[in-house]
Formats: structure tokens, C-alpha cells, sequence
């Protein structure tokens, strides 16, 4: 096509192996122990389950509480496959089958719930959530309250970073695209949309089962790398955290998303220290943010690279401090 | 010969004991331009929404000409209808506000291209072209209503004037063949009332198309239609060209007469 397109990709290229490349000297030289890994994993796997969300809440406009229930779709579909087929096959097949679970469920889900809007769209997605979680602690299968333990551990960070990253291109590319334009103008202005010829459940739809999707892609790499589940680590407050690193970021702003999910993962680690104190210093940041910028950190702008670094300009770049 | 493009059947609406439209019966022909006139309240941006999908009638039919016959549309949604050539502005604009200009009127020709989503999520080289010629198609509607300086202009930020307008280019972006304009110059001064008096007139006669037009300002709505109807409580209370509508003793009392309005 033309020059710029390409240069532009190219660059962007640069700026995801430089970040991989960076942690993994860091990991070399011993600057990152086996405690930064574990944090580097667990970002990439919030920036995985929150471009997802931001997609439904963020794009298409949807508030959705569900969340955390597609992610237990992915993680007990991946750990009770992992049960029956060993090996690295087993954790490639019950991701694909908890992606794929997570997908048709949410459209079953979606048809008829997104209809509601807002609150009512909230509780509905609630409470779908809810009830993933109550049948998957009364299932025999999925041993109750107690979980499923010793997956096996297949997960390393240099996985999630790349399938971190290419959720975000995936997710990118689709928002700056025909589909992608159509769920804003839904979310813009319904009525207009409708009256230009978009059918506009089937856009919501879209956006709502794309979400679940990488919810369910989190939860699988969760459940592996964790190597235990139990429902209630996908609880309501699940669903929020993921929703946190949303708003913080700004709604609808991906790298917001992605910085956001990278700097509460380094401030959770640091707080570590403080013990029982760590969630109030962990709300009281929220808090203040929230009355700084209550639009989030980015509103809902994005990171542009087109405009560094062909328009000149400073700045860091998102995608290296993806993972980072 | 002229072929009739829209029509409607003992077209009612009730709402609760409310009849908002009451057994109207109004037909357009291709590359008609109609006046939609009547004191507040009497019906008109209901008969609007019942022929653009939004409402669906109580009783009676609404039938547009698909290329072959009239067909009757009544359950179809305001989508479905727009795909069949329906376009409409709102009273209140409704653009999508967050978007530019540019994308305003893109969005509004997504209705008549396919989506391919993997090229665009693979940027494959077909999507750039797509963008390409999809931007260019944007950008010409866009030159032909003055509007091509204000393409990167975030369609919240501009002027009053300009948003009616954007609105009328974005509802030209779907190719439609009758365009319904609620109450076009709604809040604007003479001079963009006006311009929007030629721009009406250059729309039917460039595009070919037919236009419904709901309006207050009479200086406009008898300047450019070619037929009148007028609705009153509801009802049909008259038709015909501007000069018959004038003299028209019902329309006069409706108006001037009794009730002051």
C-alpha cells in the first residue's frame, strides 16, 4: 500500500520486541526475580481480560458486570480438558474450547440482555456471572467449593506477553475499522445508527462476544499459570477489579487500558509489604484519581505513535511498556 | 411517467386512548418533493416515525416501492428500512457526537458496503484500499455541501447550522431514495434558513431523490414543495400544491381561526 502504513506497522513491530527484549535482559541480569515474573504475568493477563471489557463497556457502551464469569469459563474449561488430555496439547485444546465456550455462551447471553440498557444491563450481567459461579461450585466436574488443583503449568511469561499483544492489535484494528465504527455510532446515538441501516443488536452483540472471548483467554492462562482454581476467585469482585483498570485507564481508551493494567500490577506487588493496610492505600489512589481526572487517565484518547513519530514530538511509547 | 415510491393505507397509531395518526392516507411519487405541515401536536413526527420503522402502526399499511412493486413494510425495522432506501434527520440532531465529520458520513455508508473484518483486523492491503475509496466517497458529499473544511471537526464541536447540515450530507451517505427531513430549519436564522431552502432544492434536483419534509418556517416549506399535505389532530385535513394549500379555508382555521395556534 503506501510508505506511512507500512513504516507505521513496522514500528509498532520495533516497539513489541523491544519490550520483549527488554524483560527478558532484565530477566538475565537478575534485575527481575521469579516474584517480577509472576507480576509480569498477572499484568498480562488483566491487559488481556481488560481490552476485552473495555471493548464492551468502553466501545460498544455496554456496562457489563459479567466479566469475571467468562473467565471462569476459560479457566475451568482449560483446567478440567487439562484433566483428561495431558500435556501441552491439553492446555492448547481447553483454551481453544474455553474461548470457543466462553463465545457461544456470551451469545446466547447477549441476544436477549443487550437490550437492557445501563443499570439494567448491569444487574442482567450480574447476575449471569452469579450464576456461572454457582453451578460451577455445585457441579460435581468442577469439585465444588474446593476448585481443581495441581494444573499443570504451562504458562510463561513470554506467552502472555504475546498474546497480550495480539489482543491489542486484534482489538485495535477492530475498533478502527467498518464493524468497529458501526458499535461507536450504537453507542453514540442508537436511533441515528438504526436510522442509517445498522442493525444494531447484531454490533452489540459483536463487541459483547469479542469481550468474552479474551475473558475467557485470560481465565485459561490464569488457570495454568496459577495452576489452581476455585469460583470464588470469579466472584463479583473479579469483575470489578478488571472494571478498575478500565475506568482508571479512561473508558474507551486502550492504552489507557494497558498502562493502567501495568501500573496497578506494580502497585499491588509493592503493597505486598504493607500487609492489611494494602487495600486502603490501594482504594484511597483510587479515590484520588477518581477526583483528578474523574474521565480517567486518558479520557478517551489514545497513545497516537503516527504522531511521535512522524509528526516529531517526545514521549514514551505504549507498547513497550506493555508487559514492562 | 411517475411511479409512486411510497403510500400509506388507513395508517393509525393509538397510544393508550391517544389516536396520534389517525387513517392517513399520503402517497409519494420518485423525485417528489413534499410539504409535511400542521400546528404542534398534530401528528407529524409520528407519521414520520411510523414510515421510517420506528413505530409500528396500530392499523393500517405502509408500502414502498422496492424496484419492482409496492410492498407492504410494516413490520420492517427502521434498519431494514433504511437498507430499502429510507434515510431520515431528526428534530433533535442526533450525530454521532464523538465521531468527526468525516466519520460521520463513513459510518453512514457502512449500510451499503460489507464489512470485512479480518482484512481490518489483519490490515491487509484491501483494507487500506477500502478505507481509501470509502474516505473518497466521504470526502466528494462531503465538497458538494461546503462541509470538506470542517472533515476533521468533531461533529459535537460544530456550529448549529453545520450539524443540521452534517446530518442531511450523513442521510445522503446511505444512497437513500426518499429522504425524510424532520424540521430542518428548526433554530436557525434567515440567512441559514436560506441557505438551506438551496440546499434542499440542490439535494432533489443532484440526487434525484424524494423528499418529505416536516417544517414551521412557511416561507421555506412553500418556496420548495411541490405538494403539501397538512395533518390536523391526527387526520389528513388537506393536500395539494402551496397556492391551493393558501387559500384553503380548513388549513386557514386551522392555523389563523378559532384555536390561535
Amino acid at each position: 500500500m503506501d510508505q506511512t502504513h507500512i513504516k507505521y506497522t513496522l514500528s509498532w513491530a520495533a516497539m513489541a520486541a523491544m519490550g520483549f527484549v527488554l524483560i527478558f535482559m532484565a530477566q538475565m541480569v537478575g534485575l527481575i526475580g521469579h516474584y517480577g515474573v509472576t507480576t509480569i504475568v498477572l499484568i498480562g493477563i488483566n491487559v488481556i481480560a481488560a481490552l476485552g471489557l473495555n471493548l464492551v463497556v468502553g466501545i460498544s457502551g455496554q456496562f457489563s458486570l459479567g466479566h469475571a464469569g467468562f473467565m471462569a469459563i476459560g479457566a475451568y474449561a482449560t483446567a478440567l480438558i487439562m484433566g483428561v488430555l495431558p500435556g501441552v496439547m491439553g492446555f492448547i485444546v481447553g483454551m481453544v474450547t474455553g474461548i470457543a465456550v466462553s463465545g457461544i455462551v456470551a451469545l446466547i447471553v447477549g441476544i436477549p440482555t443487550l437490550r437492557l440498557r445501563g443499570d439494567y444491563l448491569a444487574i442482567a450481567t450480574l447476575g449471569f456471572a452469579e450464576i456461572i459461579r454457582i453451578v460451577i461450585m455445585n457441579l460435581k466436574i468442577t469439585n465444588g467449593p474446593a476448585g481443581i488443583f495441581g494444573i499443570a503449568p504451562f504458562v510463561s511469561w513470554q506467552l502472555v506477553y504475546i498474546l497480550a499483544v495480539i489482543t491489542l492489535i486484534i482489538v485495535v484494528n477492530f475498533v478502527r475499522s467498518m464493524p468497529g465504527r458501526a458499535i461507536i455510532a450504537v453507542r453514540d446515538n442508537e436511533i441515528a445508527a438504526e436510522s442509517l441501516g445498522i442493525n444494531t443488536t447484531k454490533y452489540k452483540v459483536i463487541a459483547f462476544v469479542l469481550g468474552a472471548l479474551f475473558a475467557a483467554m485470560a481465565g485459561s492462562l490464569r488457570a495454568s499459570f496459577i495452576q489452581s482454581i476455585a469460583p470464588k476467585d470469579y466472584a463479583f469482585m473479579q469483575s470489578i477489579m478488571i472494571l478498575i483498570i478500565i475506568v482508571i485507564g479512561g473508558i474507551g481508551s486502550m492504552s489507557g487500558t494497558v498502562i493502567t493494567a501495568i501500573a496497578l500490577g506494580i502497585l499491588d506487588t509493592l503493597l505486598q509489604n504493607f500487609g492489611s493496610l494494602r487495600m486502603v492505600i490501594y482504594s484511597v489512589i483510587l479515590i484520588v484519581v477518581m477526583l483528578i481526572r474523574p474521565q480517567g487517565i486518558f479520557g478517551s484518547r489514545e497513545l497516537s505513535l503516527k504522531k511521535w513519530l512522524f509528526d516529531g514530538g517526545d514521549g514514551h511509547d505504549t507498547d513497550h511498556t506493555e508487559n514492562a | 411517467m411517475t411511479q409512486t415510491i411510497l403510500k400509506t393505507h388507513d395508517l393509525s397509531i393509538r397510544f393508550g386512548g391517544v389516536t396520534a395518526v389517525d387513517h392517513v392516507n399520503i402517497e409519494a411519487s420518485e423525485n417528489e418533493l413534499i410539504g409535511l405541515i400542521g400546528p404542534n401536536g398534530a401528528g407529524k413526527t409520528t407519521l414520520f416515525n411510523l414510515l421510517t420503522g420506528v413505530y409500528r402502526p396500530t392499523e393500517g399499511d405502509v408500502a414502498l416501492f422496492d424496484g419492482q412493486k409496492l410492498g407492504i413494510v410494516n413490520q420492517q425495522s427502521p434498519a431494514k428500512r433504511a437498507r430499502l432506501g429510507i434515510a431520515r434527520t431528526f428534530q433533535n440532531i442526533r450525530l454521532f457526537e464523538s465521531r468527526t465529520v468525516l466519520e460521520n458520513v463513513m459510518i453512514a455508508m457502512n449500510s451499503h458496503t460489507r464489512a470485512h473484518t479480518w482484512d481490518a483486523i489483519l490490515r491487509l492491503p484491501s483494507f487500506y484500499k477500502h478505507e481509501a475509496t470509502l474516505k473518497n466517497e466521504a470526502r466528494q458529499l462531503l465538497s458538494i455541501f461546503d462541509m470538506l473544511g470542517v472533515q476533521d471537526t468533531l461533529a459535537t464541536n460544530l456550529p448549529y447550522g453545520q450539524q443540521r447540515r452534517l446530518e442531511i450530507v450523513r442521510a445522503l451517505a446511505t444512497k437513500p431514495k426518499i429522504l425524510f427531513l424532520d424540521e430542518p430549519a428548526a433554530g436557525m436564522n434567515p440567512q441559514e434558513t436560506a441557505d438551506l431552502t438551496r440546499l434542499i432544492k440542490q439535494v432533489q434536483q443532484e440526487f434525484k431523490m424524494t423528499i418529505i419534509l416536516i417544517e414551521h418556517d412557511m416561507n421555506l416549506v412553500m418556496a420548495v414543495s411541490e405538494r403539501l399535505y397538512v395533518l390536523e389532530y391526527g387526520k389528513l385535513l388537506a393536500s395539494g400544491t402551496p397556492a391551493e394549500i393558501q387559500q384553503n379555508a380548513d388549513v386557514i382555521r386551522a392555523y389563523l381561526g378559532e384555536n390561535d395556534t
